[in-house]
């Protein structure tokens, strides 16, 4: 039976203080609640709902409705820590109750057993911080059920051989085949290749008192009107408020984390949406701010106890980020596709997911998908062929001949954790809080760019095979836009070398927790909130029985 | 009924029946609420009065926006009203633009009079003056490729390239956004205006029997 939605005050001590609602803040939520904790969630984003979602682009898009907006929060960035960061819209993350969860094209893969222990097996790599993982597949099993589950994945359990075991099917059938997926599962199979149905975050059936897709297509950067795309939002956060022991706090920015005389953190001081500074009180303190703000929260909170930022006896808060290596390659074809209609993704492939690098070259792995992931506006300024003009009959004509016709092959891959990598404070740009605002090093490693280019390769035959009529690839180039913020508060059972422990519990501090892609020690294939998820529902369970024993509270 | 509204009460529709009982009685009020902000919508493409734009300057706006996409025998950008989405776009979302359009403006005025004596705006110049001024000041138009990034920037830029995308904003936008007058650039581009589908989606997908695992045989090879 569903409570009354409980409000709390900041003065009232609660067990948790949550930074963050999204894919990790909304299913501790869930968890934590559930099992009779009280717990205040502090979202800096606003609470939208299936009523303000909507297939407006300006909203979307250009007044970023859904996500962190560039005029508010700015971002630096540089490629090496020697250069001075310029300013620019680098990182993108959802922003509203839910996170990116929202938003987000909702493939949900697993990682497989080499993401775990990779050092393990390929030894040291050159240039890169490459550690095994303190859990292993096996440890984490359990939670990625609970997640196709409790959160709702569409999929065919057994359908690629290359799938880590599993202890239950699917609960749900995969979402129907699009025209991109018949052309590239075909062409797949001459090439001989395993397609197959791709694991999609998006109900097939109704579930839980949500609605199947619709096939709007408005997917990918635009909340679900129907609550068909598993977010968060609609599978977790409600769970979590119907306890009547949960508040989302929205508009609430968070940007210090309070710490007492022994070391202990107290609560976390936020903004509300007047820009009046709280402190919310808790017994402990988990953030799930995503792998940009969970680090930049832990910098800001500086102390005379912890000088260099909280949880940073190690220096390493904010290092070793991976954004996932990526390519794409476009095909039209003669018949109309449609592909506009329905959900982004319906096949996939993970021949390529463990590449060896005696025959490629190069260290890493990837998964190609087919998709078209594009709105018409999105299309006409993106999805044409190169050398099609961009205005005039010309341009006229190719939209009306492509836009039916056309369909991508996403190729997703690892990206391999570098020291110089990641997330820091910029000495002179500061948001419109005053605090400073993100900065962004980065370098990819040559191996994550050849493995790019490789995957490339692959798309464009994999189009030959589809006798394509038009075909054509996007530049592999440089990495300055993070959207997969992975890594940059890495697990690990050396304090010295890591951030949190096996438990998601800060090396330094023992009341305070974390829990979202910054928790990632490699960055898998290319699709990491599956992932997420599934340490979040296993962070809940060690935390919880931490709380059991007496060991968080003093 | 218009077109938009149209669309929305089949989606409303569908959306029920895709779900069952169940989910619309408990997410009615969000429907509905929804749908009144898309009637809201839908509502403000009435006859429109220019609020930033003079009755010049949206001349010459409507003229740029038409070498963009110009109308052959489906609509273009006069017919699906851009130059009206613009000038709301200018009031509104995109209310930073007004200097770039005012200088772009006065600049291309300029510019049409120096390389056409006699010709006092660029919405003055015949189609093959317009064309030819537009060739040369659209070059920064030009292919970049395509990005991988999917999130589209509409970043402030030279006044070109911001008349560009306001046009195609305002061609192809979701209705909800205010683009895409009763969805004629929709249909020019074959985008079917319901809110909701059921596949089969194309010509690919028609005839697929069915997901099957990879045959031994085509293991062999």
């Amino acid at each position: 039976m569903s409570q009354a939605k409980v409000t709390y005050k900041p003065s009232d001590e609660v067990d948790f203080v949550i930074v963050g609602s999204g894919a990790a803040g909304g299913i501790l939520a869930k968890e934590l609640s559930t099992n009779g904790y009280r717990v205040v969630v502090l979202e800096q984003g606003p609470y939208l709902t299936e009523a303000d979602f909507s297939h407006n682009e300006v909203e979307v898009f250009t007044r970023h409705q859904l996500t962190n907006n560039p005029g508010l929060q700015p971002t630096t960035f540089r490629k090496t820590p020697q250069e001075k960061a310029q300013q620019g819209y680098n990182v993108m993350y959802g922003r509203c109750v839910g996170g990116s969860s929202v938003h987000f094209t909702a493939n949900f893969w697993r990682f497989h057993e080499i993401d775990f222990m990779e050092h393990s097996k390929v030894g040291d790599i050159p240039g890169a911080a490459l550690v095994d993982w303190p859990i292993r597949y096996a440890d984490l099993e359990p939670y990625y059920t609970k997640v196709e589950w409790e959160i709702g994945v569409s999929g065919l359990a057994g359908a690629s051989p290359f799938d880590p075991p599993r202890s239950k099917p699917y609960p749900m059938p995969p979402l129907p085949v699009k025209g991109s997926g018949v052309i590239f599962e075909r062409a797949a199979r001459k090439l001989g290749y395993h397609p197959y149905p791709a694991p999609m975050a998006i109900l097939s059936r109704p579930r839980a008192g949500r609605s199947a897709c619709v096939n709007c297509g408005f997917c990918l950067g635009f909340g679900c009107e129907v609550g068909a795309k598993s977010s968060s939002l609609v599978a977790a956060i409600r769970v979590a408020e119907a306890t009547g022991r949960c508040e989302i706090r929205a508009n609430s920015y968070a940007h210090q984390i309070a710490v007492d005389k022994n070391g202990r953190v107290t609560g976390a001081v936020y903004f509300d949406a007047k820009r009046v500074a709280h402190l919310q009180k808790a017994k402990a303190v988990i953030l799930a701010a995503n792998g940009a703000e969970t680090p930049r929260l832990l910098l800001l909170s500086t102390s005379p106890q912890f000088p260099n930022g909280l949880a940073n006896s190690s220096g390493m808060v904010g290092k070793h980020l991976m954004p996932n290596s990526h390519a794409i390659a476009f095909g039209v074809f003669d018949e109309p596709l449609n592909d506009y209609k329905g959900f982004a993704v319906s096949r996939l492939l993970h021949d390529f997911y463990e590449l060896d690098p005696e025959k490629v070259g190069f260290h890493g792995g990837g998964g190609i998908d087919a998709r078209f992931d594009f709105t018409p506006f999105g299309f006409a300024m993106n999805g044409l062929p190169p050398d099609t003009p961009r205005w005039g009959k010309e341009f006229k004509k190719a939209l009306r001949q492509n836009f039916t016709r056309t369909m991508e092959i996403f190729c997703h891959g690892t990206s391999l954790p570098v020291e110089s990598n990641g997330f820091s404070l910029d000495p002179d740009v500061k948001d419109a809080w005053g605090l400073p605002a993100l900065r962004m090093t980065y370098r990819d490693h040559p191996d994550d760019l050849k493995l790019a280019s490789w995957m490339k390769d692959r798309a464009m035959e994999l189009l030959d095979a589809a006798d394509a009529k038009t075909k054509w690839h996007g530049p592999v180039e440089e990495t300055q836009f993070a959207v997969h913020l992975l890594g940059t508060c890495r697990m690990g059972n050396d304090p010295k070398t890591s951030v949190i422990n096996a438990d998601h519990r800060t090396h330094d501090v023992p009341n305070l927790f974390l829990c979202d892609g910054s928790s990632l020690v490699t960055s898998g294939r290319g699709q990491p909130t599956m992932t997420i998820e599934a340490l979040a529902f296993r962070a809940a369970d060690r935390i919880m029985a931490l709380a059991k024993r007496g060991e968080i509270s003093s | 009924m218009k077109p938009f509204q149209a669309a929305r009460r089949d989606f409303l529709l569908q959306a029920g029946g895709a779900a069952g009982a169940a989910w619309v009685s408990a997410q009615w009020p969000a429907i509905l609420s929804a749908a009144q902000h898309a009637h809201e919508t839908a509502k403000s493409d009435a006859p429109p009065k220019f609020e930033v734009l003079t009755p010049e300057q949206a001349k010459d706006v409507e003229a740029i926006a038409s070498q963009f996409i110009p109308t052959d025998e489906l609509p273009g950008a006069r017919e699906t009203g851009v130059v009206y989405f613009i000038d709301r776009a200018l009031k509104t979302f995109a209310s930073e633009a007004v200097p770039v359009y005012q200088k772009g403006l006065a600049e291309l005025k300029q510019l049409t009079s120096e390389t056409f004596p006699g010709v006092k705006n660029f919405a003055d110049a015949s189609a093959e003056q317009q064309e030819k001024l537009m060739a040369e000041l659209a070059e920064e138009l030009n292919p970049e490729g395509s990005r991988p990034g999917r999130q589209i920037q509409i970043a402030p830029g030279g006044f070109v390239r911001t008349v560009w995308q306001h046009t195609i904003l305002g061609f192809l936008a979701d209705p909800e956004a205010g683009g895409d007058r009763d969805y004629a650039g929709w249909k020019v581009i074959g985008r079917d205006p319901a809110h909701s589908f059921s596949p089969p989606f194309g010509y690919y997908d028609k005839d697929y029997p069915g997901w099957q695992p990879t045959s031994p045989e085509s293991e062999k090879k």
